[in-house]
This record gives C-alpha cells, sequence and structure tokens, in this order.
C-alpha cells in the first residue's frame, strides 16, 4: 500500500515542507497537519501509517528544545500518539522532532516504559549553534529507517543536539540494539567524541536512537537536506573526479534512502 | 502573589563553561562558574499545581527544580542576576506562560505573567568589581536588570528576590500640541519633541520649514495639531520612510537621486532589453521582485538596522533579520522568505571603547566585540529560528564603525506569478475592508525608531528605541499567511508593520484606496494604558497590516487563531480623503490624505564634491613576500570567518547548492547559490559587493567596483548577468554636508552609469544617511565619528541549471592555472596599501565594456562545464586569491606571474595586491584547454598548473621564486585571526 504520511506543523517547526517533499518522492502520500488540527480533530491520527515530525524551532527552543511542543502534544493529544506507536505503524522525529519525541519518552522507551523520558538532548558543547556535514553510521540492524545503508552523510544543524543518558540506559540501548545512528569519521572509525566529527559532545558518538521495536527513529541530522546532489558538501569536487573518470553522479542524494525505507516498508 | 522556580543542570551547563573561558579572554580568572534558570510567576497557583508547572519546565535527565527556594552552589562568592527591565519582550517567559495555559487550561491576566532570569555564581578571587564588569559584559543595561549579590547577602536574603519586571503605565491622555510659537520652540519640538507631562517624548527629526508646513496646514483646519497627529506626520515625512535626500531636486538634477538616476537606470534598461524584460514588480512594494520561471516570481529586500544595533546589538540585528523577512511577507499579496541575507561593519573587535554619549566618561558607547557577539547572536537567533537559510554574508572592518556599526539584512522570497489566476504581485485595498493588524501586540517598545535612525546618534538617543524580536511569533504568522490565508483569498492587501509602526503601514494602504478610519482601542496591546500617540507609532515586532474584505473577515481571524495567532479589526478602509483615528471613541487625528503624504516641503540640496589631491607613496617593496602574504591572509577583512558562516543554518528548506564555505579547507566564498524550489533545477546565485576603503579616494570609483564586485562574484559560481538584478544599500554620514552630498551624488552617477552598462536593474533599495556617533571622547572633548560612505550591492542571479555550479577549490593536480583579465596598478585603498599604512590614489577603474565580454563568457564556459573552479579576484589581488584557493582544495599552486596579463606593473607586490576589478583565477582540465582559449582568446593567460605538493609557489618577474610556502602555514594564518571566537 502507498503509505499516508502525517508531516507535523506550528509554533515554529521549519521543515515540514522539504520533510514531506521527501516522503512524497519516496512514493508516499504526504500531508502536512497543524498540532491544533489534531488538537481540534480536524485530522486523526488513525487514518495515517507514517508520522513525521519535522526540524525546527518550535517554540523558539524556550524551556528546553522540544519541551514545549511536548507538553503540547502530551496536554492535548497524547492518547491518539500512543495508540499511534502501538500498532504497526512508523515514526520519525529529526533534529527538533528528535527533541520531541525524546521528551514524549517515545524513543528510546526501554524496558517497555512508552512515556518515560529516559534520554535527553543538551546543549552542544560549543554551546553553540552548529550547522555542518557529519558522517553517520548505522548501528543498529533492527531499525526499519536505516535498512541497508552503511554510511550517511548528512548535515546537522542545531544548538542542542548533544544525546545524553545514563550508564544503566547506556548499556540497555546497546545491548536491545536501539542505537541507530553514531557520528563516524567519513572512513566509517569510530568518531570517539572528536569534535567536529563528533559535532556536539554525544555520549557514545550517538546521532539517533529507535524504539525496541525498530519503528520509531529519533536522530539529529537532517537526511531531507540531502534529496539532490547538489546538496551534499563537496559535490563539485566529486562531480569533477566522476568527470574525469568519465562517470556522473545520481541525480538524487543519498539522504532519500531513508524515506524509501518508510515506504518499503509498507510494500 | 510572586512564585519562583529555579531549575539548574545536575552537571555544569556548557553555558557555564563557555562564559568561563569568555571571562578568561577578558582576563577574569573563576575557580567555577555556575548557571541556574529562573521562572517569576506571577499568579495564585496551589502548592500541586506549582509542582506540575515545575515539572512541565524541567527536563529531569538533565536538570532539577525548585519552588520557592533557590538553588545555589555549596560555595561561591558572587551571585549576578540578569533578567529584563520591565517591557522588554521576554520570549522564554511567554512560551512558560503558554505551556502554563495549556497544561492547566488556565489562561494570565492583565496584571498577571511570567518573567525569566538566568543567575550566574561566581566562585574564585574576584572583586565586586569584576563581577560589575562580567554584568556589563552579558547585559545590556538598556533592556535588562542586572542584580549582584555577594555569598553573605544572597544567605541572608535567601535568593535573589521576587521582583517581577511589570509595566506599570499611568493613563495619560491625547493632548494638543500649540505650534504658534516662536521658530526657535518649533526646533526644539522637532529635536527633542512634544512636551507632555513626563517631559519631552523624544525626537519627532522634523526640521522649521516641515513644521511651518503643519504649523500652516492646521491654521487652515482652525485648530492645533493633537499629539497623535504630530507624531504620524513625524514618522511619515521622516528621512528613514520617505527618503528626503534622495527624492528631493539636487543641484540641478530636478528630479532627484532617486528619480533621476537610480530608477531611471532600471527603466532605461528595462527598455532596452524589451521582451527580455525580466522584472516584474520593481520599487513599488516592500520588496523588488523579478521572474523565476514561467510560474513563479523571486523577491528580494534588503535592509539596514544601524542605529538599533548601536544601542542593543542583539535586539538590533533580531528585528533587522525578522523585520526584512516582513518585506518578503509584505511583497504583492505575500511571498515565503526563501533565503536570508547579511552584512556587518564593525570597529576592530581587539580595541576597547573610547566614544561616550555624555561628558566625564558618562554614558559610554558599547566596546566593537560586545557589538560584534551581539549583532551576530541576533541575526543567529533571527534567521535560525525562522527557518529561512542564512548562507549569503560577510564581515568587514574600520575603526569608523565604532559609533554606528552598520547592519546590513536581506530576504529573497518566493511567490507564484498568479494566484486564483491574477498577477500575485498587485494588491489593493477598497473602500469598506477591514483593517485588521495580525502578529504580535503593541507596547511601547521601538517608539520613535524611524524618526531616531534619521538622525545622528547622540545623547538624546532614546532607549525605547530599541526593541527584541520574537522569530516565532512571527513564524507562526507567517506560515499561516502564506502557506494559508494567502492561497484561500482572504484579503485584499498586506503591508509590514516597520518603521512607523501603524501609522505608517495604514496610512500607505489608505493611499490604495483613498482613506482609513482607525480605532485605536481596538488594537490587543501588551498591557494596558498605553497612550493613543504610542499604540499608533510603535514599532513593536512581528506585525502586518492586511485590507481585508467584510464577508471573508471572521475566516480569516479564525484561521489565525487556530495557528495561534492573534488578529484583530482596527478600522475600515474609507475613500474619503481622509487619515482619520479614534480613541474610545474620541477623535485624535483627522487630516488629508494627501497632506499627510505630500505636505513635506521639498527642498533643493546643494552638493559639492572636491576630491583631495593624493598621490601614490614610495613604500619599498618587501624582502620577503612568503610574510606578506601570510601576514594578508590574517588580516580582518580577509580572514576566514568559519565560526560565523557555521553558526547560521544555510541547509534548512534543502535547496542548499553552494555554500558559504567551500572546499575540504573550507574556505569562504563570495557568493552562495540556493535551489528554492525543490522541484526544480534552477537556482539562485547571490553575492555582495561593497568597497568602503575607496571611498576616501573616490566615491565614484567606490561605487563602480562595488557593483563590479557584487556581479563579478556571482559570474564565478556560475551567474548569468543576462538574468542578474541589483539592489542598493547607501549607507552614508552627515547628509547635511554638501561635500557628503557631493560623494553621494558621484557615486549614484557610478550607480546609473555601472547598470546601464551591464544591463542589471536595480530592483529594490535603501538608504541610511545620517550614519554618525556625536559625543565626547575619555578626555570629555566632542567627538564625531562617521562612517566612511558605504555602499552595499547586493547581487541576485537566476541560473537554469544548479549542476552546472562552480566552486573555487582546485580539484584535480595536473590542472591548468588561468587569469582571466589584465591587471593594472591599481593599489589605491587597497588591503596591501592600508597595511602599509598608506592610502594612495589610484583606486581600481572599471570598465564594463571589457568586462561583460568576459563575464557573458564565463558563463557560456561554466554551461559547458569547462571549469573546474573559479575564484573571484577581491581584496589582496591575486596572492591572495591564490593563497585561499590552495588552502580550499588542498592542492598546491605553481604560478609564474610573468604570464599574467599586465599594465604599468613592474613590481611583484603590487602584481600580487593589486585590486583591479573584474578578474578571475580559473583552473580546468587539460583536456579542456583548446575550447577554453578559443571562448576567452586573449582575456586568459595561462600562469601555471595544480599540483599534489601541498605548497603555493610562485616565480616573481624576474624569474626568481618569490613565494614558496607550505599551505598549511597559509590555513594557519587564514583562521588563526578569528579561532577562539
Amino acid at each position: 500500500m502507498q503509505p499516508k504520511v502525517l508531516v507535523l506543523t506550528g509554533y515554529g517547526i521549519n521543515c515540514e515542507e522539504e520533510t514531506a517533499f521527501a516522503f512524497e518522492r519516496a512514493g508516499a502520500k504526504s500531508e502536512i497537519i497543524h498540532v491544533n488540527d489534531l488538537i481540534d480533530g480536524v485530522r486523526k491520527m488513525a487514518t495515517y501509517q507514517i508520522l513525521a515530525i519535522p526540524g525546527g524551532f518550535s517554540y523558539g527552543d524556550d524551556t528546553g528544545s522540544g519541551n514545549a511542543m511536548a507538553n503540547r502534544i502530551k496536554n492535548n493529544v497524547e492518547d491518539q500518539v500512543l495508540r499511534f506507536v502501538q500498532m504497526n505503524k512508523l515514526v520519525i522525529g529529526i533534529c527538533n522532532g528528535f527533541q520531541v519525541l525524546t521528551n514524549l519518552g517515545l524513543v528510546p522507551a526501554l524496558d517497555g516504559k512508552v512515556g518515560e523520558r529516559q534520554a535527553a538532548l543538551d546543549r552542544n558543547d560549543s554551546a553553540r549553534y552548529t550547522d555542518r556535514w557529519v558522517w553517520l553510521r548505522r548501528a543498529s540492524n533492527k531499525c526499519v529507517w536505516t535498512r541497508g545503508i552503511e554510511l550517511l552523510h548528512t548535515p546537522i544543524a542545531h544548538g542542542e543536539g548533544k544525546f545524553t543518558v545514563s550508564d544503566e540506559n547506556l548499556k540497555k540501548l546497546q545491548a536491545n540494539d536501539q542505537i541507530a545512528w553514531q557520528y563516524v569519521h567519513e572512513d566509517g572509525s569510530p568518531a570517539a567524541g572528536e569534535w567536529p566529527f563528533n559535532p556536539n559532545g554525544a555520549r557514545a558518538d550517538i546521532a539517533g536512537v529507535c524504539d525496541p521495536t525498530g519503528r520509531v527513529l529519533g536522530m539529529m541530522p537532517h537526511p531531507e537536506r540531502f534529496m539532490h546532489v547538489t546538496n551534499e558538501d563537496g559535490w563539485t569536487l566529486k562531480k569533477e573526479l566522476a568527470r574525469r573518470a568519465k562517470k556522473s553522479l545520481p541525480s538524487e542524494g543519498e539522504g532519500m534512502k531513508v524515506f524509501r525505507n518508510a515506504v518499503e516498508y509498507f510494500k | 502573589m510572586i512564585h519562583r522556580i529555579e531549575i539548574a543542570n545536575h552537571k555544569k551547563d556548557s553555558r557555564a563553561h563557555a562564559l568561563q573561558s569568555r571571562l578568561k579572554e577578558e582576563g577574569i580568572l573563576t575557580d567555577d562558574v555556575a548557571v541556574v534558570d529562573t521562572y517569576l510567576i506571577e499568579k495564585e497557583f496551589s502548592t500541586k499545581e506549582l509542582v506540575k508547572i515545575a515539572s512541565a519546565l524541567t527536563n529531569p535527565i538533565l536538570q532539577r527544580a525548585v519552588i520557592d527556594n533557590f538553588i545555589a552552589p555549596k560555595e561561591f562568592n558572587f551571585a549576578l542576576e540578569i533578567g529584563f527591565l520591565p517591557g522588554v519582550t521576554d520570549n522564554v517567559g511567554s512560551t512558560a506562560k503558554q505551556i502554563v495555559e495549556d497544561l492547566l487550561k488556565v489562561s494570565f491576566g492583565n496584571d498577571e505573567g511570567v518573567y525569566t532570569s538566568q543567575v550566574y555564581f561566581f566562585k574564585g578571587a574576584l572583586t565586586r568589581e569584576d563581577v560589575e564588569k562580567v554584568g556589563k559584559l552579558k547585559a545590556n543595561e538598556l533592556i535588562q536588570r542586572v542584580t549582584i549579590k555577594d555569598f553573605a547577602a544572597f544567605q541572608k536574603d535567601s535568593g535573589m528576590g521576587k521582583a517581577v519586571p511589570r509595566v506599570k503605565l499611568i493613563d495619560v491622555k491625547t493632548i494638543t500640541v500649540n505650534l504658534n510659537v516662536s521658530d526657535e520652540e518649533l526646533v526644539r519640538i522637532g529635536k527633542e519633541g512634544v512636551k507632555g507631562v513626563e517631559g519631552r517624548r523624544g525626537p519627532l527629526a522634523l526640521d522649521l520649514a516641515s513644521l511651518h508646513a503643519i504649523r500652516d496646514y492646521f491654521k487652515k483646519e482652525k485648530r492645533s495639531p493633537s499629539d497623535v497627529e504630530l507624531e504620524s506626520l513625524a514618522q511619515t515625512w521622516s528621512e528613514h520612510c520617505k527618503h528626503t535626500i534622495f527624492a528631493n531636486k539636487m543641484d540641478r538634477l530636478e528630479e532627484g537621486l532617486y528619480k533621476g538616476l537610480i530608477k531611471r537606470a532600471t527603466n532605461d534598461i528595462r527598455a532596452q532589453k524589451g521582451k527580455e524584460d525580466f522584472c516584474v514588480s520593481v520599487f513599488t512594494d516592500n520588496a523588488g521582485g523579478i521572474v523565476f520561471d514561467d510560474d513563479w516570481v523571486i523577491t528580494d529586500k534588503a535592509e539596514t538596522h544601524n542605529s538599533p544595533s548601536a544601542l542593543d546589538p542583539f535586539g538590533g540585528a533580531v528585528t533587522g533579520i525578522v523585520g526584512v523577512n516582513r518585506d518578503a511577507l509584505g511583497f504583492g499579496m505575500g511571498a515565503k522568505p526563501v533565503i536570508n541575507r547579511y552584512g556587518f561593519c564593525f570597529a576592530d573587535p581587539h580595541k576597547p571603547n573610547d566614544l561616550y554619549r555624555a561628558k566625564e566618561k558618562k554614558n559610554p558607547s558599547l566596546p566593537p566585540r560586545k557589538i560584534m557577539d551581539g549583532v551576530i547572536e541576533g541575526v543567529n537567533a533571527g534567521g535560525n529560528r525562522s527557518g529561512i537559510p542564512t548562507p549569503q554574508g560577510f564581515m568587514i572592518f574600520d575603526d569608523r564603525y565604532r559609533g554606528k556599526p552598520l547592519v546590513f539584512v536581506g530576504t529573497v522570497g518566493l511567490i507564484p506569478r498568479e494566484l486564483a489566476g491574477k498577477p500575485s504581485w498587485k494588491k489593493g485595498a477598497r473602500p469598506g475592508d477591514k483593517i485588521v493588524m495580525t502578529g504580535g501586540r503593541v507596547g511601547q517598545d521601538g517608539i520613535h525608531g524611524a524618526t531616531f535612525s534619521s538622525e545622528a546618534m547622540d545623547t538624546g538617543s532614546p532607549a525605547t528605541a530599541v526593541q527584541i524580536g520574537d522569530p516565532i511569533t512571527q513564524k507562526k504568522l507567517s506560515d499561516a499567511i502564506v502557506k494559508e490565508a494567502r492561497d484561500q483569498g482572504l484579503y485584499n492587501s498586506i503591508t509590514d508593520n516597520g518603521a512607523g509602526g501603524l501609522s505608517c503601514s495604514v496610512a500607505e494602504m489608505a493611499r490604495e484606496c483613498g482613506g482609513c478610519f482607525v480605532e485605536l482601542d481596538k488594537v490587543p496591546l501588551k498591557y494596558p494604558s498605553l497612550e493613543p500617540w504610542k499604540i499608533w507609532i510603535s514599532e513593536s515586532q512581528e506585525r502586518m497590516t492586511l485590507a481585508v474584505p467584510p464577508a471573508k473577515v471572521d475566516a480569516f481571524i479564525s484561521l489565525m487563531a487556530r495557528r495561534g495567532v492573534e488578529a484583530a479589526v482596527i478600522g475600515e478602509f474609507r475613500d474619503n480623503g481622509r487619515c482619520t483615528v479614534t480613541y474610545k471613541g474620541y477623535k485624535v487625528m483627522d487630516i488629508d490624505l494627501a497632506f499627510l503624504h505630500d505636505g513635506a516641503p521639498g527642498k533643493n540640496l546643494r552638493s559639492l564634491y572636491h576630491k583631495p589631491k593624493r598621490s601614490d607613496p614610495d613604500v619599498a617593496a618587501p624582502e620577503n613576500l612568503n610574510d606578506t602574504l601570510t601576514s594578508m591572509l590574517g588580516r580582518l577583512n580577509i580572514a576566514g570567518q568559519e565560526f560565523l558562516s557555521m553558526q547560521y543554518d544555510h541547509e534548512v528548506q534543502a535547496g542548499s547548492v553552494i555554500k558559504p564555505l567551500q572546499g575540504k579547507g573550507r574556505v569562504n566564498g563570495e557568493a552562495t547559490v540556493v535551489r528554492p524550489l525543490l522541484t526544480s533545477e534552477r537556482a539562485a546565485v547571490l553575492s555582495q559587493g561593497l568597497h568602503p576603503g575607496y571611498s576616501d579616494i573616490d566615491t565614484y570609483w567606490m561605487a563602480a567596483a562595488s557593483i563590479d564586485t557584487a556581479i563579478r562574484n556571482a559570474i564565478a559560481v556560475g551567474g548569468n548577468l543576462d538574468h542578474m538584478a541589483l539592489m542598493d544599500n547607501f549607507c552614508w554620514c552627515s547628509s547635511d554636508e554638501a561635500q557628503r552630498l557631493g560623494e553621494l551624488k558621484s557615486a549614484v552617477q557610478a550607480c546609473y552609469d555601472y547598470a546601464t552598462q551591464y544591463g542589471t536593474p536595480f530592483i529594490s533599495g535603501k538608504d541610511s544617511m545620517f550614519n554618525d556617533f556625536k559625543g565626547y571622547d575619555a578626555d570629555g572633548k566632542p567627538i564625531k565619528v562617521s562612517v566612511p560612505p558605504t555602499l552595499l550591492i547586493s547581487s541576485l542571479s537566476v541560473i537554469p541549471d544548479a549542476n552546472k555550479c562552480v566552486t573555487l577549490d582546485p580539484k584535480v593536480a595536473g590542472d591548468l592555472v588561468y587569469v582571466l583579465g589584465a591587471t593594472r596598478k591599481e593599489l589605491g585603498g587597497s588591503e596591501y596599501y592600508v597595511m602599509q599604512g598608506v592610502l594612495g590614489n589610484t583606486v581600481p577603474h572599471v570598465n564594463a565594456q571589457r568586462a561583460q565580454v568576459l563575464y557573458r563568457s564565463l558563463f557560456q564556459a561554466t554551461q559547458k562545464e569547462l571549469i573546474a573552479s573559479c575564484m573571484s579576484v577581491n581584496l589582496g589581488g591575486l596572492g591572495v586569491a591564490l593563497a585561499k584557493m590552495v588552502i580550499a582544495g588542498e592542492l598546491g599552486l605553481d604560478i609564474d606571474l610573468r604570464a599574467v596579463s599586465k599594465e604599468g606593473i613592474a613590481r611583484d607586490d603590487h602584481l600580487l595586491f593589486s585590486e583591479t576589478q573584474s578578474r578571475f583565477i580559473v583552473t580546468i582540465n587539460l583536456s579542456k584547454k583548446e575550447l577554453f582559449e578559443v571562448l576567452f582568446g586573449r582575456d586568459a593567460s595561462l600562469i601555471g598548473t595544480v599540483t599534489s605538493e601541498p605548497k603555493l609557489r610562485i616565480t616573481g618577474l624576474q624569474g626568481n621564486p618569490i613565494v614558496d610556502i607550505e599551505i598549511a602555514a597559509l590555513g594557519d594564518s587564514y583562521r588563526k585571526t578569528f579561532r577562539s571566537y
């Protein structure tokens, strides 16, 4: 079936258009829905197969990134959301969306405690908003969204992306195979905390985590910002080298793989 | 009842780390720093409710909270609290209020609220003076309050206290102003403002002739003007709004500089282009618009926010960037903002402040570094939070920017060419349409912004002229307008509330239909009892004014409400030729619309341009050019600004093509490219050019070089001269002096000459004519600091295929290196001369006839994919360009200067550092040599090759090696200037 995607917007979410476009291009049907339309009952989550909480600055990051939007959802439509994740459906939170998912306790949701805050995205070690391209390595075998990807080049753009978790929960994340992405060097070797490869000081180089089912993914980097070959940092060099080798670059960016995986899941 | 919730991190906050290292730079050593966030809640709540609130504001993984108690480290010497002054926008406080309302389903009354602050704790051997210094560093006393307590006092008081910054106003009535007074008193009213019971209300910036015109008008009306009327006229007639210097007759130029030269250039170009004319809507709207493709129009607008940024750098810059976003929203029926631009002119951040607004070192200006940090942070907050990519910008330095920095901000927008079958750029309020104000509420922030920026900055500069933006309120507004209301056809006209607030936006729209009627008591306010004149002219941010047909008012207001945006009907558009304003049923303004807009007396400006006689200096050639080149790379105007580029999101909206940093070595390029439509390969090329360093020698050539630079930079990455538009932003000084006006006229003449030669029309522009600081130096002597005459030219080019763009980094060893264009001995005002402490005289001239052939050939070459890398030669000439290329590509270059095409140059240093315009350095694949050389002919000279050895080697005119240096050494010098920023 062609999945229908609910791309959430409102209160300062700002990546909804490109996120919706990425799903459309991957073959899904996207609808950008204001959170207030869910709250007012104008739209129902149950009619969608995928929920995407895009990046942005919901509520300006005031009171902590993702916190106010998580409160808005929790105070008004928590039931719908909890029902959604318990069904065979997919959820992705990118950047600010990851911060919202974490505050809602939808990831990592260890020990079956869906809805409990178990991790956080703290201020970057640099204490400054940072936009740069990073390399990610798929670390989990269970995550639906990362299937078939080994390394992914993507941009990050955030001020609060330092994944923070207790020792105990880190062990559980590792044991349960819930670490979806880790920051690495270009050759795939661990960033091991080294800046700028690990751009924010994230614990265990964690860039994204999934829930125990592998269907709910939260990640700081933005795969939807790499839909086109000319998005990639350094593409002009890549293009020139390819031309010398009498090759051409694919026009689609590799970030699309993430969205194609989601559509594939419903085939 | 006031409650205080304090929240702190379990572990040391990265903000505390950052502050500790920043203080170390300032020589304040601390053993430890801690930060606590506080929320003061003025409203009655039970303990149970407070626990719920605290929990909603706290992330337990990172933080803990206490209620009506304090958090403090066990040991500390001083606590410093920074909160806002009454009436200053507190975004976090407002979000916290929304969280509480949503959580407990309650609402806050007029005298209830949430206020935030931060408390910093310092441990170490510091004195109270040190902590006061920290307060000055972190806070701005115009908008923030600072409280310091030592350990003992903190313990004794059990924390920092519970004083809330609520605004308390007394109800002041509208007054009438008697203008039948002496000219002396009239001048005083113009300069210091209307005299109310509270004292003088701040500058009207009306000169005597204007006040006479107003007096004569009200004589005919047989009454005295009200304060509302006088303030309104002052706003509408201000230099900021009416651009009187560009509009008035100057010498024998009857039409004035704007109509006679700038607009004429565009008209002439459009006529010449005929069917190829790509202009859609120019000069008439909030922004200018050109064709993007068959279905879309792309718009552009650049503004300055200099005076507010001098007083409150953060607030000035954030309101600047979100303000210019509204110019996109206000284009036609509303364009979606898709790209931001910025540009900053600062004084050397390493130098201390030496300017005071009063004698005896009182009322000091902010130090250059503080202005720089605040402005950078302001555009960061505004651009990033709005979800608009901010790739294109620059930062340049001259100590004459220390009195007033220049803060340029711009926004590119995108709008369908047609909406519901009608041209999207046409709009018009109709008689009977309701006047709807939507977005933020009105407070006393930004009173007299327009009149204040039309004056030089001095002792009387008003604090209420500063404002803090709220990007999220605007984001909600922007999305609701351009993503919903516009396409549902809910309004007939829209404009931004910028300078002059409602008084300007409503009166401007009233021209579309011929009148307006406004009820000021219907305007939503931030706090009660704001006086009518303030409601009318306040520049509170994030507001648009719309003309909504009566039948659609409910639909519009309900849509906005569902998007969390406030909207209110505040009056009605009419066709009676009057601008009528009431407050609680009383008429406070009723004047002829024609007088309001066109009643200002015209002036005949006199200009005079006396060019000082200068000569080129006789400075000996340096012995070691390796060292010279290395020093040049570290100069403030040349060094890498990675820290700045990286903190502005340039990837959001997913259209990034050429980023601000290029190559593996991450060198700042001079142009950026964005694909604003995800479904299209078409792209927008943005660049900027300015050369204030040449103004002291000749403003004509300064302007010519600025235009050439903005165009050339765009061409270098793949821009198309035949689909390119320009914008002019003049930031002048002392524009009441004939000499300055002479310099201006000469620059504007160059704008006409070069825009028409290149066929690049101006589509929008703005001027700021009094960038002067008047005050005192450290010895109490009067001092005036004027910015160098500065003209920013911004270029916008549309190209058919993003995939053909080019970066500046050499890509493959063995490639050939060419210089395009000849080099002349043009070092006057150059970075090289300035480094040696001389100015010189031979400023670069521009030969547009020759250059445009080259620019068209280069566009051909990029379309045919002949070019591997291309660098626009800029400040620092060939030497700096070559060095930046090796740093970016991490490949070497082997260059022979003897092959460079040159005119009148005999010295290696002159050839390396001359700033002759219209030149590029390109590298190409050997296999493209023949095609390339045929295309460029004599414009191209083959000067060397790309090498795998990581070195820049240059052979001089005598055949001897003059530069031989490792890339790492060049890179280190390029990066070290701003490394710790």
